[in-house]
């Protein structure tokens, strides 16, 4: 268990500062959590609009940036990557672990879910290893109240020796006491105390000489304990950076200790496999107890509601025609809603273009500058609004309904088996579900995909959904080709193309990604774990904003951008 | 010597106890994270449209396994 030299960590750690993080003037505050605790809607309801979302250096994930004033003191709040643990397995909890380990944010916020705390503790026992600023925030109470779940915040804040403050972050409820507590451990206000987990006596052993001959060489830059525990499992993230920070003499000094600690190891760990296996175990059992002690189930059958609806959703005679007829039904609204707004505003922005027209005569602007601008820029940037913005502004607050419910992961698990046939991840169904609102949206979700063979085929297979901004294409020709005979059921008729045309997109897909697995990206299935999470009431209100804003204006402005320009060619090489 | 059996062949409503993993490197410690340590009870819920993959209730969450992951848990069932 020798220090090996080849890392970049100082290199790494740079990459952070220039994530633009290290030279606000604010206190740094993180945001950790498991995915599905509704850690984004803390982190929006915490910053509101003042927010920005970016990529982390060289890597494939994103994350968002926010500030927020509390008690006159600034605050830059960092949402970190969801992640179930902080023993990097994927690149997101790399992120979420450096980011906590050598960014040091002055305060380390974990969210929970209150309906599942057990599952969360483990993630909450990690971070208060690595440091003592840590706010745990229980969200989704209400969730937890109406499934009769009660839990001793008290108790646990006892146990955990850490601030623990409930919340209910889609109401507003419990932020300004999260606030307070932030501020608190921020500013040293509050002492904590965290609670550290106990390994079995062999390790506890093992790891005491490092720690002491640690603590005089990190000086607190790092937790002596946590860096102990990766240096006897082998982690050689942490052995590079403790090895880059020795002096040749302290690293011979440190390696004798390390080969002790191997010898003490030895006499009940075969391997550092082993001993990882007991350093997991110890903490999935740490939190059992502290779950167990504070968490008090009223009603032991409080997922019977949830278990009912996947009983149906998922089932094997009705899952996948529901599947199919939900989808549909979108696409019906879409079309047939989309039908009139978009006449209206074609008609609007045309009207427009004849006052523009009027105006360009009476002022006698040249005919080729008018051509240029109204005939060319105008003209086509008009036709892509009028076109795009309604079946968008219709399809993504649909489609972010759907998302918002809980109900894409049950369509990864009724399609997974295909995608399994295909050699693709099962998660593929979710980023493929994401192309059909926007294969920008779709291939930016790759990333939760964990092997990068699996995250390369759904990249590159996203196009062959056609995506929202491609509906009106479709329909179009469906209408006209297909549908047009049907003078009476026309809609009905360029909703059945169209499904029919999806389903086809939907195989295109799967062929593709087979061909692909078996070619140029030989390899085997990796993990598939899929959470399903419960059921949630959907928030219309911030379905919408989310959806409008977020995704409906955000593609049209990129759709003009390229549109304008586009207009201008087009015109200029049909009249010059 | 206990009997143990697949945690991908657990009956579908049955409960098991898992006694071991037999997953290697990152699909173990992936297994671990969910909570799969010796003695935790799962229950194996629903398969899905094609038989493949099953949810499991696992420590108070469902989760999605494929038949490549499940039958490397073994449990006991109770």
């Amino acid at each position: 268990m020798g220090l090996t030299s080849k890392s970049t960590w100082i290199g790494a750690l740079k990459d952070e500062v220039l994530f633009g993080i290290l030279d606000t003037d604010g206190t740094v505050v993180a945001l950790a959590g498991n995915p599905n605790t509704g850690k984004s809607t803390v982190f929006n309801s915490l910053t509101g609009l003042k927010q920005h979302t970016g990529n982390w250096p060289g890597k494939t994930v994103t994350g968002a940036v926010g500030t927020f004033q509390h008690n006159g003191e600034k605050f830059t709040l960092i949402d970190l990557p969801g992640t179930y643990s902080l023993l990097p397995n994927s690149v997101e909890e790399e992120v979420a672990r450096d980011f906590i380990c050598f960014a040091k944010p002055q305060c380390c916020v974990v969210v929970t879910d209150a309906t599942c705390l057990e599952r969360n503790l483990n993630l909450v026992l990690q971070v208060l290893e690595i440091t003592d600023r840590v706010v745990v925030c229980v969200n989704l109470i209400d969730e937890a109240q109406r499934k009769k779940i009660h839990i001793n915040l008290e108790r646990l804040s006892d146990m955990l020796g850490v601030p623990v403050v409930g919340t209910n972050a889609r109401e507003q409820v419990g932020l300004d006491d999260l606030k307070e507590e932030i501020y608190n451990v921020s500013t040293g206000k509050r002492k904590t105390s965290p609670f550290k987990v106990e390994y079995d006596e062999t390790i506890e052993k093992a790891i005491k000489p490092i720690q002491e001959s640690l603590d005089p060489l990190l000086k607190g830059s790092i937790d002596s304990r946590w860096a102990a525990l990766r240096l006897i499992e082998g982690d050689t993230r942490i052995i590079d950076t403790v090895n880059h920070a020795l002096a040749p003499l302290q690293k011979e000094k440190l390696n004798a200790v390390l080969d002790e600690a191997e010898k003490i190891l030895k006499s009940k760990y075969a391997d550092a496999d082993e001993i990882r296996d007991a350093i997991a175990t110890a903490i999935v059992l740490k939190a059992e107890e502290i779950s167990k002690a504070t968490v008090k189930f009223e009603n032991t059958q409080y997922n019977n509601l949830d278990r009912k609806i996947d009983d149906i959703l998922t089932s094997k005679l009705f899952g996948i025609p529901i599947m199919l007829l939900l989808l549909s039904l979108i696409f019906w609204l879409t079309i047939s809603g989309a039908n009139y707004p978009s006449e209206m505003l074609a008609k609007g922005l045309f009207y427009v273009e004849d006052l523009l027209t009027d105006l360009a005569y009476s002022f006698g602007v040249p005919e080729w500058l008018y051509g240029a601008v109204v005939l060319g820029v105008y003209r086509t940037v008009a036709w892509v609004i009028s076109v795009m913005l309604p079946p968008m502004a219709i399809f993504f607050p649909l489609f972010t309904l759907l998302e918002d419910l809980g109900y894409l992961p049950r369509v990864a698990f009724n399609l997974d088996s295909f995608f399994k046939k295909a050699h693709a991840h099962g998660k593929q169904a979710l980023t493929m579900c994401m192309g059909f609102g926007c294969n920008a949206a779709g291939i930016v979700a790759c990333r939760i995909i964990d092997s990068p063979r699996e995250r390369l085929i759904a990249t590159i297979t996203n196009n062959f959904v056609p995506c929202n901004g491609r509906f009106p294409t479709l329909i179009a020709l469906s209408t006209i080709f297909i549908a047009g005979s049907f003078a009476a059921f026309q809609t009905f008729v360029a909703t059945i193309t169209v499904t029919v045309a999806i389903v086809f997109a939907v195989i295109t897909t799967l062929m593709v990604s087979k061909i692909l697995s078996q070619t140029i990206l030989k390899g085997l299935p990796s993990t598939f774990t899929l959470e399903m999470p419960p059921y949630r009431k959907p928030q219309i209100g911030r379905i919408l904003v989310r959806s409008l804003l977020d995704r409906t204006i955000f593609i049209l402005v990129r759709a003009v951008m390229v549109a304008a320009p586009a207009g201008l060619v087009i015109w200029l090489m049909t009249n010059t | 010597m206990e009997k143990t059996i697949s945690l991908h062949d657990l009956p579908i409503g049955k409960l098991g106890k898992v006694k071991s993993l037999t997953a290697k490197g990152g699909i173990r410690r992936r297994l671990m994270d969910l909570g799969l340590v010796e003695n935790t009870m799962v229950e194996a819920l629903r398969k899905s449209p094609f038989g493949d993959p099953i949810a499991y209730q696992i420590r108070g969450a469902v989760i999605a396994l494929r038949s490549e992951e499940a039958s490397k848990i073994l449990v006991k069932p109770c």
